[in-house]
């Protein structure tokens, strides 16, 4: 499949007149790139003496902090300083909270923790190494509350609430009306229905976040870099955090960023932190995130349940939706959410004429990590329920799930179509994409395979999707979680002011300046494109600047990257910016050439006259002219050295009366179907073939476009087979590591088959419309869409995962035959170690529970005891430092003794806790002589863990574990003078102090 | 084996892309980390620290290696090649790296110099790899901007060209 056309148009006919926009022309950001010469945040030198931080975060989904010992950790050498959330609260003030209600929301837990990775303390040091020696000797006491994962499960009676400012966890609620939805459903033929359980994951970009801040005492001003993506309405809440005016808090970006897909906008928060510590310290300060802060803590994409209703008639039309969402935004209400619960407002109807809907929005908290921006931004959420429901209703009716779909398109001649919520859709054509995606991809061939397939006794499966991808976000949407009357209150929000910036110097080169920060998308290229075809001039003349400084660029609220803005409106504005400009320098080439302006041309290189191209004057001349000879001018003419344009369309009003929202500006569509197979045994699912036809509008750099669709679609077969943030029942996070979150790579992602038609937005200077973010989508719907025909199922959850997809074939896994040498079987998400095991050790028994007993004997046979104290003779306490796989940490135990027999028998129940985590273990060891003199112990044990190590992995728990207990008893065994463990396995003191320590569990 | 003091910091001197290059480390300190931050050779990234994205991928006296698990000290006395050594001149990107850009097989760029490296390090003992054997090679790297297939292709395009210039060369 690589053979497909990606390549670029590198040769370059110098004598071609042909625009530069819409080749697919090498891009100018890739030379630095490919050599090592990329410059991102920690690429980046910092001032002499700037200090390095590191974040110690809660291992307790939510617990209260009931003190923080943080001397030991200030006494370390090279340490300057250790904020708590008391340190932070005295130069800051609580982030801005998007619904109205009496809550706070800190970058740093202030009394209590939320979610497993919240912020509990920043080291600041001389080094990054030096500060995180420092945040393992701080010794936080936490009390454990209850937690509540599930966003139904918080809204229930009696459930842990979280924040006494929203009653029952409940943040928002709001019901919306359009049309006469009670009617239609009353009217119709046919109701139904579908109980999504959309999942949480991230498209989690290769770099992580990062921050350097200082602090200018003098002026009370904050200077920040950060490889933040905008929106940039978020610089007024972190402006308003650190208490600053907007004009004192300057954020600039680097000049590269490693990926971000909407994730970097959770850098907010720790912006926040950061600039605190530095303003404490007197020093800039600089934090890099690691990949488990990262996994764990730095923001999710929204899980969402969802009940979506239809009514619907005999022939498939759907005539009314019934929605009912409950969107789980994690602990906090963070800045911009609930805005991935209303970004899709205006398109609740999908790609369909639906005139009658009903929507009852919630917005739960829960103990999770907060959410914020992820590529798809509520699409997938949107459309996994909307176009599960289509295939629902097909299959109940008996009809084909292609011409249900097509019979609720809406029409061509419709546009631009006001949906019932309130988009008004720019153009398209979707009868006919579909028609042409069918054709191109084949579809009949691939019905062909299917029934052969199929014949064979082969599982397999086609599914289609159809979806509006909307771009540019009114920067309003988010106003309609308010009422009419708050918002009238609150004043009206709307638009999305895009800037660009056209100059030329002294030597009349031509250089642009947008606020579109992008990640890796080729804006700088774009933008070259654009501007050198306006001017006549090549790509390579224009130079181009992405990177924001909000002390000296021009931007608004809405500049960044995210909502796919950048074809639409960015590279639209770039484009008013050079008009405006050439308008001006074809008055004065018009002077000089003795033409009219209207007579003026750009082309090759040259200013000159239509009717008479040997009249021409260089490019570079006319352009230098306003630096050189600003008198020489014509009077109407101005300057030429500098133009910034502001647009914001027409189009993006505020929420009106009866909260009809035009929620973005450009609507994209885009139809997919794939045929996929599972196979029989493994249950694994192989994508067959995957057609993905787009309309975006014009195309500005074919490559770029399917660029984005590949990514997208990588990104989107991810959140469908593979990636999951998941967590366990209290709320511990599992998933800390790429080990555990599984991201796709080459061998499992396809070349998807890519088709395009171009219907040009009439609201966009170039045509374009938004085409980055459709797959994610798109993609997960379409693969379940698959999956259920395949299987037969109706109900299908994500990620698709062999052991989920065996449930729904097979049933849940019976329980293992009694007898079995292991305890109880393990369930999902379950972090318990249970284990049992033997070993052998010299002595007699009242010699080795005299042994056991003893602290000096168990200091020096427990696996990294520093130290072991007793309370009492039944009571322990030690200090051990244990290492789980990649991770070692320093682990305070308690341990109690219980039903002592000696020297026959005793139960041990402790736990322990440290920077990497908690745990509790109880284990019982019996001891009996061996017949030889000696004693053989037989024990076991039933642990759990929470924190930094479960989140590491299950994976190694196991391993580790049987590692340590034979080591203990090998130097148990030493001690007594001979023997040793048989087999492994975790065993009494050492479960206790040590591992028990460390993995731990029950409470 | 020496015995390096934890709370010293040590000389380490290596070959890094053909020249003697010389810093200070304290045992502890990564290899990636040292290329960074004590020899300023940033073009290696670091996006996992526990070997599993592969951006931080180099070569190490002639073995693909991850410099995320790999300790500076480690490194003392050894043959390095990172992708700052990777184009023949300043001015001038290598026949790999041209078929990168000519194929769109980067976005942001910041996985790519470990993927650069892994297929330099393949393409030099492989000079005919099929897709297939390309996606396996690749399968230790994450990208998650291109959804691989414009690398997967500008791998093969860069090997047929790589061989086609030996045989040029040896021809001749």
């Amino acid at each position: 499949m690589v053979q497909a056309a990606v390549q670029s148009a590198n040769s370059v006919d110098q004598g071609d007149d042909r625009p530069w926009v819409g080749r697919s022309i090498e891009r100018v950001e890739d030379a630095a790139l490919l050599s090592g010469g990329g410059r991102f945040i920690d690429d980046l030198g910092v001032a002499p003496g700037t200090l390095h931080a590191t974040i110690l975060r809660s291992p307790h989904a939510h617990a209260d902090i009931l003190s923080i010992d943080i001397e030991a950790a200030k006494r370390l050498p090279g340490v300057t300083a250790v904020l708590t959330g008391e340190a932070v609260k005295a130069v800051t003030t609580t982030l801005v909270v998007g619904v109205k209600a009496p809550v706070e929301c800190w970058p740093i837990a202030m009394d209590r923790v939320r979610y497993v990775g919240e912020p509990v303390a920043v080291v600041v040091a001389t080094d990054r190494a030096r500060a995180e020696d420092a945040a393992e000797l701080i010794n936080v006491e936490y009390r454990p509350r209850g937690a509540v994962v599930d966003p139904l499960g918080a809204l229930v009676s009696g459930a842990p609430v979280l924040h006494d400012g929203f009653p029952g966890n409940l943040a928002s609620e709001r019901a919306f009306r359009y049309g006469d939805p009670e009617k239609a459903f009353a009217d119709a033929p046919h109701r139904f229905s579908i109980d999504i359980r959309y999942p949480r994951n991230s498209c989690t970009p290769i770099e992580t976040y990062g921050v350097v801040a200082s602090h200018d005492a003098g002026e009370d001003a904050y200077e920040v870099l950060a490889n933040f993506q905008g929106p940039f309405s978020i610089h007024t809440v972190i402006a308003r955090a650190l208490k600053v005016p907007g004009n004192r808090l300057r954020l600039r970006t680097p000049p590269d960023s490693g990926g971000s897909f909407g994730v970097k906008q959770g850098v907010f928060p720790y912006i926040v932190l950061i600039a605190a510590a530095a303003r404490v310290t007197g020093r800039p300060v600089k934090w890099i995130e690691d990949r488990l802060e990262h996994l764990t803590a730095s923001v999710s994409a929204t899980n969402r349940a969802t009940t979506l209703s239809a009514a619907v008639a005999a022939d498939g039309k759907i005539l009314a939706l019934d929605w009912d969402q409950v969107e789980d935004c994690g602990a906090h209400l963070r800045a911009p959410e609930p805005a991935t619960l209303y970004r899709m407002h205006g398109n609740m109807t999908g790609a369909y004429d639906i005139r009658h809907v009903k929507i009852r929005n919630r917005v739960v908290v829960t103990n999770k990590t907060p959410t914020g921006l992820n590529r798809g931004f509520g699409g997938p959420q949107v459309y996994f329920a909307l176009e599960r429901l289509v295939q629902r209703i097909a299959i109940s009716l008996k009809l084909d799930p292609l011409d249900v779909i097509k019979r609720n398109l809406i029409d061509a001649g419709a546009f631009p179509y006001r949906t019932a919520t309130g988009a008004l859709l720019d153009s398209g054509n979707y009868q006919e994409a579909v028609a042409r995606a069918a054709a191109q991809g084949r579809l009949a061939e691939l019905k062909a395979r299917r029934d052969e397939a199929r014949a064979q006794g082969r599982l397999y499966g086609i599914g289609f999707t159809a979806v509006v991808e909307p771009s540019v976000s009114n920067m309003g949407y988010i106003t309609t979680v308010l009422t009419a009357a708050e918002r009238r209150k609150a004043g009206p929000k709307n638009g999305a002011q895009a800037t660009a910036t056209v100059g030329l110097d002294p030597v009349g080169s031509v250089t642009v300046h947008v606020a579109s920060v992008p990640q890796g998308q080729g804006h700088r290229t774009v933008l070259s494109q654009v501007v050198a075809d306006v001017f006549g001039l090549q790509p390579k003349d224009i130079r181009v600047n992405t990177e924001i400084d909000t002390a000296k660029d021009a931007w608004s609220i809405a500049s960044g990257n995210y909502a796919s803005r950048f074809a639409a409106a960015v590279a639209g504005t770039a484009k008013l910016a050079a008009e405006r400009v050439a308008g001006r320098l074809a008055r004065i080439a018009a002077s000089q050439l003795n033409v009219e302006a209207a007579d003026v041309v750009f082309a090759r290189g040259f200013v000159a006259s239509k009717h008479n191209p040997e009249n021409r004057i260089a490019f570079s001349r006319v352009a230098a002219l306003s630096h050189w000879s600003p008198g020489s001018l014509p009077d109407d003419a101005g300057q030429t050295i500098r133009e910034t344009v502001f647009w914001t369309p027409p189009e993006l009003t505020p929420p009106d009366e009866d909260d009809r929202i035009n929620s973005s500006l450009c609507h994209g569509f885009i139809f997919d179907f794939c045929g996929v197979e599972i196979d029989r045994v493994t249950l694994e699912t192989r994508i067959d073939r995957y057609v993905t036809m787009h309309d975006c509008g014009t195309i500005l750099h074919p490559g770029m476009v399917n660029g984005q669709i590949r990514g997208g679609f990588a990104q989107a077969l991810g959140a469908a087979l593979y990636e999951e943030y998941a967590y366990a029942e209290d709320g511990s996070f599992l998933t800390g590591t790429l080990a555990d979150y599984l991201l796709p790579t080459t061998t499992e992602v396809p070349e998807p088959e890519i088709f395009h038609m171009e219907t040009p937005s009439p609201f966009t200077p170039l045509g374009a419309k938004g085409v980055g973010e459709g797959n994610c989508m798109s993609t997960p719907v379409c693969l379940a869409n698959a999956v259920a025909d395949a299987l037969g199922v109706a109900d299908i959850t994500l990620p698709l995962v062999p052991a989920r997809l065996a449930e729904l074939v097979r049933g849940a896994e019976p329980p293992a035959p009694a007898g079995g040498a292991t305890a109880a079987p393990a369930r999902e998400g379950d972090r318990q170690l249970r284990g049992e095991g033997q070993a052998s050790v010299k002595g007699a028994p009242e010699q080795v529970w005299a042994m056991l007993l003893d602290p000096n004997t168990l200091q020096s046979v427990i696996p990294g005891c520093q130290r072991v104290d007793k309370v009492t003779d039944t009571h322990f306490r030690a200090d051990v430092t244990l290492g789980i796989g990649p991770v070692s940490g320093r682990y305070r135990a308690d341990v109690e003794l219980f039903d002592l027999d000696p020297p026959r028998a005793v139960t041990l129940r402790g736990g322990a806790t440290g920077a990497l985590g908690f745990g509790n273990a109880e284990g019982r060891i019996t001891l009996a002589p061996d017949g030889n003199g000696g004693t053989k112990l037989t024990y076991n044990y039933d642990a759990a863990i929470g924190g930094k190590v479960a989140s590491i992995g299950g994976r190694l728990l196991d391993g580790a574990t049987r590692v340590i207990i034979g080591q203990f008893f090998t130097a148990l065994a030493r001690r007594a003078g001979g023997g040793g463990a048989e087999g492994g396995g975790l065993s009494l003191f050492a479960l206790l102090a040590k591992v028990a320590s460390l993995f731990g569990g029950r409470r | 084996m020496t015995r390096l003091k934890a709370d010293a910091r040590h000389s380490v001197r290596f070959t890094l892309n053909g020249r003697p290059a010389e810093g200070e480390a304290e045992p502890r300190m990564l290899l990636s980390d040292f290329l960074r931050h004590q020899l300023g050779a940033t073009g290696t990234h670091v996006g996992c620290e526990h070997g599993v994205c592969g951006a931080c991928t180099i070569v190490v006296d002639g073995m693909l290696t991850r410099s995320c698990l790999t300790l500076a000290a480690q490194a003392d006395g050894c043959d390095l090649k990172t992708v700052e050594g990777l184009a023949p001149s300043a001015d001038r990107l290598g026949v790999l790296q041209q078929a990168f850009r000519r194929n769109h097989a980067l976005q942001c760029g910041f996985c790519t110099a470990g993927i650069l490296m892994s297929l330099d390090h393949y393409l030099a003992k492989n000079s005919a790899p099929t897709e297939a054997e390309t996606r396996d090679l690749l399968s230790g790297h994450i990208c998650r901007c291109t959804g691989y297939t414009p690398i997967i292709q500008a791998a093969l395009e860069a090997a047929a060209k790589l061989a086609s210039s030996k045989k040029e060369t040896s021809d001749a």
